[in-house]
């Protein structure tokens, strides 16, 4: 299982947890068991063409990586990350 | 729990509830804090049941009902979203629901919404899940009708209409894209800006391309409608398909430029629009730091300055078009908030205003809930 840190705006779908685990061989796959495990987590950071969204960045171990192609192994990390500024 | 306003905000959802005479308004919220809360709507057909559009600043766009009047809120299963492309095309995606509107009395659970970039999205249960509207999305003009001028915030689809006498009918607005019409339940659609002016585009004199900021459809008599553009206030008496240009009556020093016009919910010859600074630069604030409501009784033919107990000076907001509503009482009951989280209420048709809420975050959104 591949630990995933959640930032604090998608804990609502976590139950408040901040690290989470989940299947996948891609970063597609572990986003859709991290979805069917937390329904209505995956929109909120993909979008409807597959896209990461603006304000979401994706870190596998320390790599940021922009393409949900990447593959995964049994001992990665996923960081979920909110960028944005401003008030 | 009658007389409820719920107020969307940049950073949350609040509601104000008064009692019976609408005298007494308690503030309660936030939910949601942090949410960026476009519209939140009633349910005419089933008034427990609320839908509202929300995201917040990092993660994308999605929708909540209640069943509870606004108790509880459960997100949607399947967002608004637009289909995924095949290769070749252009992607769409949806980035913020900004419009709400509960659909016809003979299909309960049916509800609209509209988008940025322009998308149709239709929910049968009550808003859990959401199609994309192929017909309109899909329409061959789609790319012409919604190209927009780049503006920052993208084309917003808004002001869905839903005829009353049928589901079939409908209407929709997009800023900037124009008004169209639909007369076979959303598959086929039709621009309607005949009269309307679009002094912005190099050739003001197009059928589509126009910046219509709120439409509006009287309930009581549905072929009346209203339109507050960016250049200027119209009514349109169907069947004929000219927009008159009413704001033509406002005093020249005021103009017709706004955001908001709201119906009266029995007489469909009165409106009250919330006129901005459409000069120079475009400040979109109120008019020389004096702001004031403006009614007409007479269908737009003349128009009355209402003003009383409103700040006399220095007082710069803008009211958003989702952000000004009317009740249904006896004597109605005008609503408005503002960009700088005030709320302001009259319960004379306008005669007399008084603020009922301040230091709210900006009001993007507020509606009266019965």
């Amino acid at each position: 299982m591949i630990t995933v840190r959640v930032p604090s705006p998608l804990r609502s779908y976590t139950a408040g947890a901040a690290q989470v685990s989940a299947s996948g061989r891609t970063l597609a796959e572990l986003l859709g068991n991290l979805d069917r495990h937390h329904p209505g987590m995956r929109f909120r950071m993909i979008d409807e063409q597959e896209r990461i969204r603006p304000h979401i960045r994706i870190f596998i171990n320390q790599r940021e990586v922009q393409a949900l192609t990447e593959g995964l192994g049994a001992s990665d990390e996923v960081h979920l990350i909110c960028a944005l500024s401003g008030g | 729990m009658a007389n409820t306003l719920w107020i969307g905000t940049r950073k949350g959802l609040f509601s104000l509830r008064a009692d019976a005479r609408r005298r007494t308004w308690r503030l309660s919220g936030p939910q949601m804090l942090g949410h960026i809360i476009h519209h939140v709507v009633q349910d005419p057909r089933e008034p427990r049941r609320l839908v509202l559009a929300a995201k917040t600043g990092h993660l994308g766009p999605t929708v909540y009902n209640s069943i509870d009047r606004g108790r509880h809120w459960q997100e949607a299963k399947a967002p608004p979203a637009f289909r995924k492309v095949a290769e070749g095309e252009k992607p769409r995606a949806v980035e913020r629901v900004f419009w709400l509107t509960p659909g016809n009395p003979s299909e309960p659970g049916a509800w609209y919404a509209g988008s940025s970039p322009a998308g149709l999205f239709r929910s049968e249960d009550h808003g859990l899940h959401w199609a994309p509207v192929a017909g309109f999305n899909d329409h061959p003009m789609h790319p012409k009708w919604a190209a927009g001028l780049r503006t920052p915030d993208g084309e917003l689809l808004h002001s869905v209409r839903v005829d009353p006498r049928s589901a079939r009918h409908l209407y929709l607005a997009i800023s900037i894209g124009g008004v169209f019409e639909s007369t076979d339940g959303g598959a086929d659609w039709a621009p309607l800006n005949e009269g309307v002016a679009a002094d912005f585009l190099p050739n003001p004199d197009v059928p589509y391309g126009h910046d219509p900021h709120c439409v509006i459809l009287h309930p009581q008599q549905p072929d009346r409608l209203y339109q507050q553009n960016h250049c200027g206030i119209y009514r349109l008496d169907r069947p004929a398909r000219r927009w008159l240009r009413i704001g033509e009556h406002m005093p020249k020093a005021i103009g017709d430029v706004g955001f908001p016009i709201v119906a009266h919910p029995r007489d469909p010859d009165t409106v009250w629009v919330f006129p901005m600074d459409g000069s120079k630069v475009w400040p979109r604030t109120s008019i020389n730091g004096k702001p004031a409501v403006y009614r007409s009784r007479n269908a737009g033919r003349t128009w009355q300055r209402l003003a009383r107990g409103l700040p006399r000076a220095q007082a710069w907001f803008t009211v958003l078009r989702q952000a000004m509503c009317a009740d249904a009482g006896p004597r109605v009951g005008l609503y408005f908030g503002t960009t700088q989280g005030e709320v302001w209420a009259s319960i004379d048709e306008g005669e007399s205003w008084r603020c009922i809420a301040r230091h709210l975050p900006e009001i993007y959104s507020l509606t009266y809930a019965s």
